[in-house]
């Protein structure tokens, strides 16, 4: 028995050996961005990025914090489509959930239906583009950040839906509606508060998915105005001119001649990050949730 | 004559009572009535000349022209070629990786430890492919990327252009997708591995079989039908690629469109870059048609040996 202990322990310290350095090389990516925004634009230059370059600087974040206008519009694009997208989406997801819950309801099996077949089946890309362009004129405006294809999903809401059916004991909407409340009564004040678990986790990947969206911007925007913070990272590294010309707006030559290019992407790549890392921990046990209900199904 | 008026009666105060609840599904149906069915009927653009002049409603009919010209360029076959092998490495490499790292989480019984390698490990997937592309620049940039200044001189070998070399990219492209799922497979399969009955394994000790025996004979069998099913969903998916990590990973380098173009970004630069709407369409179209055959097929699969886990 006691070598069985023995044993064991051993097994789990291989374990955590192994899995120590698969943590390390998931993280450590992240360091090299850090590390690479810290390093001398001339080290950059000569010996390439590295975790351990001969020279540090801080200049990359002085110059960040000189102009950092261009960054807080795109924080402020980024926010707000992520606030008001996915309020507006739970709330509308929920509220579709909520009657499709609803197995008496006349034309029940048609509208389930209806929401499962656009998860089976999507028109694609240029349909959309067309009908976005074409019919709502949604490009170079702040909606085409919130409406195409991130708002409602049918996986969602099909994930409410079981909750909604399973979670909460029928027994409560019975008594609620002997009583006479009505229909937007008991969602709002029976199902919503009971199905906080759910709703955390559908929203916290709905919210997700809003912070780090950048095709409908690549798709629909041409204009930088409302670029958010994944847009300006995905023009910045492609074209490094727009660093010079776009982002920073009208600067002066000799600044430009001196600007650490090099360095300053990093730090703007650590700035677009930096936020969502530092949140994460306090939402993890949702966002498991999510991956666990979410994973399995076909 | 009386029953018959009264129940006419009754159900039209269920409806008026049900009535409601139409009202509140309404929002979610409009919206997915112009994102979702509108694009589908609009997949008919595939058969049409597009011309703004005319309209999209109004433009020529024309047959199976794009399909045609679409199915005779190299391009179909490579695109096609590159999504299907790329899906299946994602999909083996994704149950082998994953369920060796559930395997190893299930033998932390350190709670904080188990938390924090899970944050680790999830970290990759909360970040979006923009910011991956970062890092795979700092490594592979030509002049300034870190395997060429010090990982490649240690070694004695030579600069890589990996930029403008395709060899490569099966590898790095395979390599990230790994990196940043491994993660989301691993949480799947320790929750079916933490949902085991412990008495198997207190059995098992009794018996006096090892650890590894335990794992062999009690574990992993037990995994199985939750393999089987990620394995028929991914496969239900084959003909869907993920556009961010062929579009932004390899920073939409042409000299590598060989071994990085799949289907999405194949209909993205045909519409956006080369504004060749009838060739996106068409490539468009396929990959709609043969991808709900593929979901349909699998689930009906997938419904057959665990109900719980179809679609439909």
């Amino acid at each position: 028995m006691k070598s069985k202990l023995k044993q064991n322990r051993i097994n789990t310290f291989v374990a955590c050996v192994i899995l120590t350095i698969i943590s390390i090389c998931c993280i450590i990516p992240f360091l090299l961005l850090v590390i690479g925004s810290f390093t001398d634009n001339n080290v950059i230059i000569n010996e390439g990025y590295s975790f351990f370059p001969s020279k540090w600087s801080a200049a990359a974040y002085v110059y960040l914090s000189k102009d950092f206008e261009a960054m807080v519009n795109a924080y402020l694009v980024t926010v707000f489509t992520t606030v008001f997208g996915t309020s507006l989406g739970l709330l509308i997801s929920s509220m579709l959930a909520y009657g499709l819950a609803h197995n008496n309801l006349k034309g029940s099996r048609i509208l389930n239906f209806l929401v499962l077949f656009t998860i089976l089946f999507n028109g694609g890309l240029v349909p959309t583009y067309l009908m976005y362009t074409q019919l709502f004129r949604i490009k170079n405006t702040i909606w085409a950040q919130v409406f195409p294809s991130l708002l409602v999903n049918g996986f969602n809401v099909m994930l409410l839906r079981s909750y909604f059916r399973t979670n909460i004991p029928q027994e409560l909407y019975e008594a609620a509606r002997i009583d006479g409340a009505s229909e937007g009564r008991i969602f709002f004040k029976i199902c919503l508060p009971l199905s906080r678990p759910i709703l955390a986790t559908v929203g916290l990947m709905q919210g997700l998915a809003y912070w780090n969206s950048w095709l409908n911007g690549l798709y629909y925007l041409s204009d930088t105005k409302y670029y958010n913070v994944q847009n300006v990272l995905n023009r910045l590294l492609l074209d490094i001119r727009y660093l010079k010309s776009g982002f920073f707006g009208d600067m002066a030559g000799e600044m430009l001649a001196t600007m650490p290019t090099d360095s300053v992407i990093m730090a703007i790549a650590v700035v677009g990050v930096v936020p969502m890392l530092f949140i994460y921990p306090f939402f993890q046990k949702y966002y498991v949730k999510g991956i666990t209900l979410g994973g399995v199904k076909g | 004559m009386l029953a018959n008026s009264s129940k006419t009666n009754k159900s039209s105060k269920s409806l008026m009572r049900k009535f409601p609840i139409y009202l509140m599904m309404a929002p979610g149906f409009i919206y997915l009535f112009f994102n979702n069915y509108i694009p589908i009927a609009g997949l008919a653009i595939a058969f049409k000349d597009i011309d703004f002049r005319k309209g999209i409603l109004k433009s020529d009919w024309i047959g199976f022209r794009n399909f045609e010209y679409l199915f005779k360029t190299k391009d179909a076959l490579i695109i096609t070629r590159n999504t299907l092998m790329y899906n299946a490495a994602f999909i083996l490499l994704g149950i082998v990786f994953g369920v060796i790292a559930a395997l190893l989480m299930n033998e932390v019984s350190n709670k904080r430890l188990l938390k924090f390698y899970q944050t680790a490990i999830l970290s990759p997937q909360l970040v979006s492919w923009i910011v991956v592309s970062y890092f795979v620049y700092a490594l592979l940039s030509i002049d300034k990327g870190m395997v060429n200044n010090r990982i490649l001189p240690l070694l004695g070998m030579k600069e890589i252009s990996w930029y403008t070399e395709p060899k490569y990219w099966p590898f790095i492209i395979t390599i990230m997708q790994i990196w940043k799922t491994i993660g989301f497979n691993s949480i799947i399969y320790l929750a079916t591995i933490v949902g085991i009955d412990s008495e198997y394994y207190e059995a098992a000790t009794l018996d006096g079989a090892s650890r590894g025996q335990q794992i062999i004979h009690i574990t992993l069998p037990l995994l199985v039908p939750t393999i089987v099913t990620l394995f028929l969903i991914h496969v239900g998916r084959i003909f869907y690629a993920d556009f961010g990590l062929f579009f932004q990973v390899p920073m939409n380098s042409g000299a590598l469109f060989s071994t990085t173009n799949v289907i999405d970004t194949y209909v993205y630069r045909a519409l956006l870059q080369l504004g060749d709407i009838g060739m996106s369409a068409a490539a468009g179209f396929y990959q709609s048609i043969v991808g709900f055959v593929l979901i349909v097929i699998s689930n009906l699969i997938i419904r057959k040996f665990n109900k719980e886990n179809a679609l439909f």
